[in-house]
């Protein structure tokens, strides 16, 4: 009953905590929900009139919403990057920075699960996922295992964060024979959310753009890319407007590990442009079309090199030690790396995949305005739950949001 | 049965406290639109009798005539094969516009199931090298020829494996069918269909009334909603008749064969036998039902 009453305090406490904030805050948060009901808006628009309000058809009849979904099932897999010398090494200066990951991965799983609603032409049949009430399709479906393993991965996260801070919280230390089986179980579920999402493409016979077996691995190559790309730019935010002490040495190793990911991101990616354009078979269209452009079909090219510039940068940034310990230069790779990958996951990956289609047919996408403001709605959504999250976590990890009946003094965790 | 499929609807909706469903989907009043019904193959025969009604009256009511929506079976020890002549084939389309009429396909936008595709003779099966939106007037044009593309009815269906609610799957006489009422639009067979034969309904699905032709399959030609995907059913509501597809009556050089694979005496047995077929993408191991093969 103690429990129950410090974890009421604990609620309150929080809705107290978010709903104070200086200009700054309540700026960025109206923003936030400005393009929210923004996206609500469209979006009601587009259950209204089918998904003709998107630029999608039969040809390419998945494009930016899963693209994006794509993208930010790497951003919450990434978690496990910062969880792994965290817990599994006792590495203090991260300890912190891993409940910022998993804070990040529920929203990431939390956007996803939005891009998959905004983009079924049916969602009130959504319920036809549920056990008991529906049928999963298992274990054919790729799409069916994905919904179990981003749900999982969703319940497991937010169970190791309410867990970890409420402990915190309360002054005491968590239980650690539940708690780091947790953690542990966290890492291979990471991977396998990005894995399985992987499969859902790789899978599929019908579009050799996709039906290669590195597409799983690039998948964890790359989000271990983007995912701390969004958490070293929150520890620099973080470490320069609140008490909280981050390290220099966290933030370089972290920016190291990156380089290394990338390196290995840009060999894959090399690995299969070579595969493509040296065997040279008909399946050679789809990377040409992504590369080069196909006859008048050229929408894509200027977008991909883009990735492929700022993917190349940002891995020598964070490669030469000069420029990852800078904080300028950090930060500009950070921001180029998220911009590579976002490009290369998202709409790098499906349209071209997609263009031309199975009997031929080139269809050039680009998203309607429909799509546009929807997904900047989804994103808002995410950025929110993050901004709420962490407005919370971050006195909670300082000490300075405990319970009236917890111990004083440093909590080990 | 039926009580208790009730009761878990209500509970649901009690649970849910769908208000803004129930608005949208009729929650209180339960039509076929009914969301929280079991899978059709979960049915008792008289709940699938209820929910044919169901439609009928929708369906009626709709389009302000008599419309009946069937759920005739397989035939046991049927099944389906079809087989078409590219040296016959002149790309006149009348199997499209056919196709269209018979099953119901949205006039605007309208929906397709059959694609011709117009190939250079001199580059063979070239899909990379078709055109499937060439004048219909002129053909058959010098140096071309031509290659419809519809549902090709897999053995061993990618669109199948692929659904992550079980809405399509195959049925015993070889149909590849779709639950509309259950595809949830993810899109996910269209991804997996090598042979682009499954379309979605971007749109609301228009439909005159005075072109609507009354007699309806469940698993085939009735009215679709929007945001689901359908495709060709080989007519379905005909050929479990046995009648032939509208594609194969209309086909004005006889290019299109239907028929029992296991029937000694049918016009497919014959070909398979006496023709060199060919099906489309065989190194996908899609194994299908539809086959290709050059007459003369």
């Amino acid at each position: 009953m103690n429990v129950l009453r410090m974890f009421v305090r604990f609620v309150t406490g929080s809705i107290r905590i978010v709903t104070r904030g200086n200009a700054l805050y309540w700026t960025w948060i109206t923003a936030l929900l400005a393009m929210i009901a923004a996206g609500v808006v469209a979006c009601l628009h587009q259950f209204d009139e089918g998904l003709q309000t998107t630029s999608m058809r039969d040809q390419v009849s998945w494009a930016f919403y899963i693209g994006n979904f794509t993208f930010l099932v790497g951003v919450a897999a990434a978690a496990v990057l910062l969880v792994i010398p965290a817990y599994v090494y006792q590495w203090k200066p991260i300890k912190e920075v891993a409940i910022l990951g998993e804070l990040l991965a529920i929203s990431a799983i939390s956007m996803c699960g939005l891009f998959v609603f905004v983009d079924v032409g049916s969602p009130l049949n959504l319920m036809h996922l549920v056990p008991g009430i529906g049928r999963l399709n298992l274990p054919n479906s790729l799409l069916a295992w994905d919904v179990i393993v981003l749900n999982g991965y969703l319940v497991l996260n937010f169970t190791i964060v309410t867990y970890l801070l409420f402990s915190l919280y309360r002054g005491t230390s968590p239980n650690h024979r539940i708690f780091t089986p947790l953690v542990l179980f966290s890492i291979p579920a990471a991977i396998g959310i990005h894995t399985v999402t992987a499969f859902l493409y790789n899978g599929l016979a019908a579009r050799p753009f996709w039906n290669s077996a590195i597409l799983a691995p690039r998948f964890i190559a790359s989000a271990l890319c983007s995912g701390p790309a969004v958490l070293l730019v929150l520890m620099m935010l973080l470490r320069r407007f609140t008490r909280f002490e981050i390290t220099d040495t966290a933030i370089w190793k972290i920016a190291e590990l990156m380089a290394y990911a990338m390196g290995f991101n840009l060999f894959l990616l090399g690995a299969e442009v070579f595969k493509e354009f040296y065997s040279n078979t008909e399946h050679v269209v789809h990377a040409r079309y992504m590369f080069l452009g196909l006859g008048e079909h050229k929408a894509l090219p200027p977008y991909l090199w883009t990735a492929v510039a700022c993917s190349v940068i940002a891995f020598l940034l964070f490669l030469v030690p000069k420029t990852r310990k800078n904080p300028v230069t950090l930060v500009i790779g950070c921001v180029l790396i998220y911009a590579g990958v976002y490009i290369e996951k998202g709409m790098g990956l499906v349209i071209p995949g997609m263009t031309p289609d199975t009997l031929g047919e080139i269809y050039e996408y680009v998203p309607s305005t429909t799509e546009v403001v929807v997904s900047l709605g989804v994103f808002s959504v995410g950025f929110l739950l993050f901004t709420l999250m962490v407005k919370v976590a971050t006195p909670i990890m300082l000490g300075e949001f405990r319970d009236i009946a917890a111990p004083k003094g440093e909590v080990a965790h | 049965m039926t009580d208790t499929t009730v009761s878990r609807r209500d509970l649901l909706c009690t649970i849910a406290g769908c208000a803004a469903a129930a608005s949208v989907a009729g929650c209180t009043e339960p039509t076929h639109t009914d969301f929280f019904r079991s899978h059709l193959h979960e049915l008792e025969p008289d709940e699938v009798k209820a929910l044919l009604a169901d439609l009928e009256q929708e369906y009626s009511a709709k389009y302000g005539k008599e419309v009946t929506v069937g759920m005739t079976e397989a035939r046991p020890g049927v099944s389906f094969a079809y087989a078409l002549d590219l040296s016959r084939c002149i790309g006149c389309r009348r199997c499209v516009h056919a196709c269209v009429k018979e099953n119901n396909l949205s006039r605007e936008p309208e929906v397709q199931w059959i694609r011709v595709l117009e190939m250079d003779k001199e580059k063979g099966v070239d899909l990379h090298h078709a055109n499937a939106y060439y004048d219909a007037e002129t053909v058959p044009r010098p140096g071309h020829f031509y290659m419809p593309v519809a549902c090709q009815h897999c053995r061993n269906a990618p669109c199948v494996k692929s659904c992550p609610v079980g809405a399509t799957w195959q049925e015993p006489d070889g149909i590849v069918a779709i639950d509309y009422d259950w595809c949830i639009g993810c899109r996910c067979c269209m991804a997996s269909c090598p042979y682009g034969a499954r379309h979605f309904n971007w749109a609301e699905p228009e439909l005159p009334a005075e072109e609507l032709n009354p007699k309806t399959h469940y698993l085939g030609n009735r009215p679709r909603p929007k945001g689901v995907v359908e495709k060709c059913t080989w007519c379905i509501h005909r050929t479990r008749e046995g009648l032939y597809p509208a594609c194969v009556e209309v086909c004005p050089v006889g290019a299109r064969k239907f028929g029992d694979l296991n029937d000694p005496a049918s016009e497919i047995r014959y070909v398979l036998e006496n023709k060199r077929v060919f099906v489309l993408k065989s190194e996908l191991n899609t194994r299908p039902r539809f086959y290709y093969f050059y007459g003369v």
